[in-house]
């Protein structure tokens, strides 16, 4: 059933989607990510089950995805930073409430109105739970057609597997890009595992409650812990990364999405001149590959934090490192996109500046 | 040989009310659980209920409940329904609720002529959060925010909420109804009936207003209050069908 076919990244999100067997879509209009909303306004009505609501507002369209997982169903919303921002509320209450659903980021340039020009502005946002409460959301971060293609399917198994939202972030330009794509065979839902709690009506059985409100804090502690342990288990379950020509590296950048994919163009410029440059790519940036990063940093004894922000991810590169070696970043924020050519000169300065004062901090 | 002539819904829980003496919620949650047993929709039922003082009604409604986020109940009975068309699904919402924080979404589920059916508890404040005043607080009536009554200038003026939903196409039955005498408690049943069978006969969005009395934030006693909105309230918001068009008597 696997095909290969040449499609933008939007459009791969969206097949993936049908192919998981989202049976729920709910969007609203907002550049850079309408393309998806329209291939899903198409392809879902190719079924007769599945549903295709352009909601009044983010808001709405969140709220609809709650309601159609607590029906059972696998749901899916997209949108892009503003949107996402008012998607947050609905998001804690998926949380809270421990259900299934996938959300797409295709971030813009921010704060505000911002622009709608490729940024990773919204990574605190995504990987920090983004709405109130003490929560985390996975966060998948794909870097080409085919892993948005491989990840959206993941989304959603991780979504009904850990009952918890799932976020997948991008970019306009993973929206834009057209790339070669072997689109995965077709879910068949029902050899999907039974969900226990979903709303469907008491027929012979005691009626069920969903909810998030716990009004006596000793239960709503131990509701919050039961989350953290979830958080945990998925830490230990599902992190994933790239490494690439991190063996003998001296310089390490680590970046994900568009970022990882300028930084390779850039550090295969560089190993040709026999520059010791490698690259962590973090895949899940929730929960984060600090363990690997951990390992790296007894061996490579620069960093580079490459990010389309002043600085989001880095925090995370930090607390992972924890000063056992230098950590440097280049961001470009607002919507600029560096070409490998500036990436490559930038790390190519870093990494002489450091092999001269032999390792001396900056 | 005796007769049951009067007994615990089959759809109410054996909890006891957490309600004030005098709230109208505990006689609504009675009608909702007789009519879903009379019209034996009880056990494919999915009632999703809002942020206030009606939050706890999953203690005592004994169907399958979705609690949603401020305002958002009918976009998450939206997607409930979407997914399970055969089910009935209904929202139980109060006056902020669906009037102020969740008006965009209910207008919108109206006019798309959604399959739910809500129903709309108007008190005229926001009781749980200590008496605000609620979109449909009435002029010169006095709540915490408005402790010199409702100023037309400053607060604007009480939303006609269900005559706006019954421009929308996708309505098709609307109807304002109270509970604060035995007359009116038996003609906001039939109403809570009628709305179901709206939605069972798939013809589109119903929704039932209920005038509601609460006597601890309008700081009456209960046979007080009954009587405000006998003199007072439905001057203002008349018990009347607002839209039906439903074709069923």
């Amino acid at each position: 059933m696997s095909e290969k076919v040449l499609m933008r990244g939007s459009h791969v999100i969206g097949e993936a989607a049908v192919r998981a067997g989202c049976r729920f879509y709910a969007g609203y209009p907002i550049t850079p990510q309408n393309e998806l909303t329209e291939y899903m306004a198409a392809a879902m009505a190719r079924y007769q089950d599945r549903v295709f609501i352009q909601a009044e507002s983010e808001l709405a369209a969140i709220n609809m995805v709650i309601g159609a997982a607590m029906a059972g169903a696998r749901a899916m919303t997209s949108s892009s930073s503003p949107g996402v921002s008012l998607k947050q509320e609905g998001i804690s209450y998926l949380a809270g409430q421990e259900l299934p659903a996938v959300i797409v980021n295709l971030m813009r340039g921010g704060p505000g109105l911002g622009n709608i020009a490729p940024t990773q502005g919204d990574y605190f946002q995504a990987t920090r739970g983004g709405g109130h409460g003490d929560y985390r959301t996975i966060v998948l971060a794909p870097a080409s057609g085919q892993e948005i293609a491989d990840l959206t399917i993941k989304a959603f198994e991780y979504a009904d597997h850990y009952r918890t939202p799932v976020m997948l972030l991008g970019d306009g330009m993973m929206g834009q890009m057209m790339e070669p794509v072997v689109l995965p065979p077709p879910v068949d839902v029902s050899l999907l595992p039974q969900k226990p709690y979903i709303l469907d009506g008491a027929k012979g059985r005691p009626a069920r409650l969903i909810k998030s409100l716990y009004l006596d804090p000793a239960i709503m502690e131990e509701h919050n812990w039961k989350l953290y342990r979830k958080y945990q288990q998925i830490a230990r379950e599902i992190t994933q990364w790239e490494e690439f020509m991190v063996e003998d590296a001296r310089l390490i950048v680590v970046a994900y999405g568009t970022c990882a994919r300028i930084a390779k163009g850039a550090i295969r410029r560089l190993r040709e001149m026999d520059i010791k440059v490698g690259m962590l790519r973090p895949i899940t940036l929730f929960p984060f590959p600090s363990k690997v990063l951990r390992e790296l940093s007894l061996k490579a004894k620069d960093f580079l934090v490459l990010e389309l922000s002043t600085g989001q991810m880095l925090e995370d590169v930090r607390l992972a490192i924890e000063g056992r070696a230098r950590t440097h970043f280049y961001g470009r924020p607002g919507g600029v996109v560096p070409t490998p050519d500036e990436v490559a000169k930038h790390i190519n300065l870093l990494y002489h500046r450091q092999e001269l004062n032999g390792g001396e901090n900056e | 040989m005796s007769k049951v002539i009067f007994k615990r819904p089959r759809y109410l829980k054996q909890n006891v009310f957490h309600y004030c003496p005098g709230c109208g919620h505990s006689i609504i949650h009675r009608l909702i659980a007789e009519v879903l047993e009379e019209l034996e929709i009880g056990d494919k039922a999915i009632c999703v209920p809002p942020a206030g003082c009606a939050v706890l009604a999953y203690n005592y409604l004994d169907v399958d409940m979705g609690e949603a986020p401020h305002g958002r109940a009918v976009a998450v009975a939206t997607g409930i329904k979407r997914i399970l068309p055969d089910r009935i699904v209904f929202t139980y919402q109060g006056d902020g609720d669906i009037a102020a924080i969740g008006t965009a979404e209910v207008i919108h589920a109206a006019n798309r002529g959604e399959r739910i059916t809500a129903i709309f508890v108007n008190n005229g404040v926001y009781g749980m959060t200590g008496g605000q005043m609620a979109p449909t607080t009435l002029l010169g009536q006095v709540s915490t925010t408005t402790p010199f009554g409702r100023d037309i200038s400053r607060d604007g003026f009480p939303l006609d909420l269900s005559e706006m939903l019954a421009v929308a196409k996708g309505s098709v039955y609307i109807e304002r109804t109270a509970v604060n005498s035995p007359k009116n408690v038996r003609h906001a049943k039939k109403a809570i009936e009628k709305a179901f069978k709206v939605q069972m006969a798939n013809l589109g969005f119903s929704l039932v207003e209920i005038l509601s009395q609460c006597p601890t934030n309008w700081k009456m006693a209960p046979k007080d209050a009954v009587k405000h909105i006998e003199n007072v309230v439905t001057k203002f918001y008349p018990l009347k069908v607002i839209k039906d068009e439903s074709g069923i008597s």
